[in-house]
């Protein structure tokens, strides 16, 4: 139908306008600009917290530690490198369903799972090695009770989207191991995609702020 | 071969080589970052370096991992205007934080 005829008529156009192929790839995009800002005000929050407690006139206990001495930076190298490696098979994955080879496509996005689940366990033993230092959400020896506080909350909502990303994840595989995807009908593989390199995206962030700087 | 948005066939981009680059950026991010091994420089430095490699990383994953480059423009503005909003509501709450 021509955009006149829509226009006249009030019908619902056929194609997204930005995303011809699909509506649901607009909508993954909505959702992650959202959830981007969801981030972005833990991420700023944790920015003024940090330089409010690196003032001058802050002295002793109430001094933000310096992660890179606290935190295990070698350990969390290894989750961004893996991440990054589950990025990559989740892309392969897609471009091996578009160019037609269906089980290579399902190999890459079970080893994207591996990858998650890989990432999951590595930070379930950091924070269980941490908080047997001492680290706790509202409480830590190092300095400042905030440093705990917003490590424990960007970590852990982070891990809660890779956690549902896995899931995800899982259920697109089960789909595909069904026969639903090919290289005509691929917005679904596309989607999952989408999300799971927002994931990445944002451990990027959460690593170089919270960890690094 | 991948579509754009327009529905034309294109070569996929060089996947291993954002794959290099990303992990290249990575190693170079814990060099300058490593409490002991590098050398002492101004820590404004080492922030500016961090924060300029991380949003090349970001930069790199969404223009050609989330295929950002080969789609609208539109849509592009839609990804990037979160990005900028929190750098602003970053700087709006320095205030409070001096």
């Amino acid at each position: 139908m021509s955009q006149a005829a829509v226009m006249e008529h009030g019908v619902e156009p056929a194609e997204s306008p930005l995303t011809p192929e699909s509506w649901g790839k607009l909508g993954m995009w909505v959702f992650l600009a959202g959830d981007a800002m969801s981030f972005g005000g833990l991420l700023a929050g944790y920015g003024a917290m940090r330089v409010a407690t690196t003032q001058p006139e802050v002295v002793g206990s109430l001094r933000w530690p310096v992660p890179a001495d606290v935190l295990g930076i070698a350990m969390t190298s290894v989750m961004t490198f893996l991440l990054i490696c589950s990025s990559v098979t989740m892309v392969k994955s897609l471009a091996a369903l578009q160019d037609g080879d269906l089980p290579k496509m399902k190999m890459f996005l079970g080893l994207t799972i591996l990858g998650g689940v890989l990432f999951l366990s590595m930070q379930a033993y950091e924070w269980t090695h941490l908080m047997h230092r001492g680290i706790y959400l509202t409480s830590n020896p190092y300095g400042a009770a905030q440093f705990g506080t917003t490590f424990y909350m960007l970590t852990g909502f982070h891990g809660c989207h890779v956690f549902g990303g896995v899931v995800y994840l899982s259920c697109v595989l089960g789909k595909a191991m069904k026969g639903g995807y090919s290289p005509t009908n691929f917005n679904g593989v596309e989607n999952v995609g989408l999300y799971w390199h927002f994931v990445d995206l944002i451990w990027i962030l959460v690593f170089t702020f919270v960890y690094l700087l | 071969m991948g579509k754009t948005a327009a529905g034309e066939k294109h070569e996929h981009p060089n996947y291993m080589g954002i794959f290099w680059a990303l992990l290249v950026l990575t190693v170079a991010e814990v060099g300058a970052a490593w409490p002991a091994a590098g050398p002492s420089y101004p820590q404004f430095l080492k922030g500016a370096l961090l924060v300029i490699m991380a949003v090349t990383k970001a930069a790199l994953v969404g223009a050609y991992f989330m295929h950002l480059r080969f789609e609208k423009r539109t849509l592009a503005m839609i990804a990037i205007t979160p990005m900028l909003l929190c750098v602003f509501l970053l700087f709006m709450l320095m205030p409070d934080s001096m």
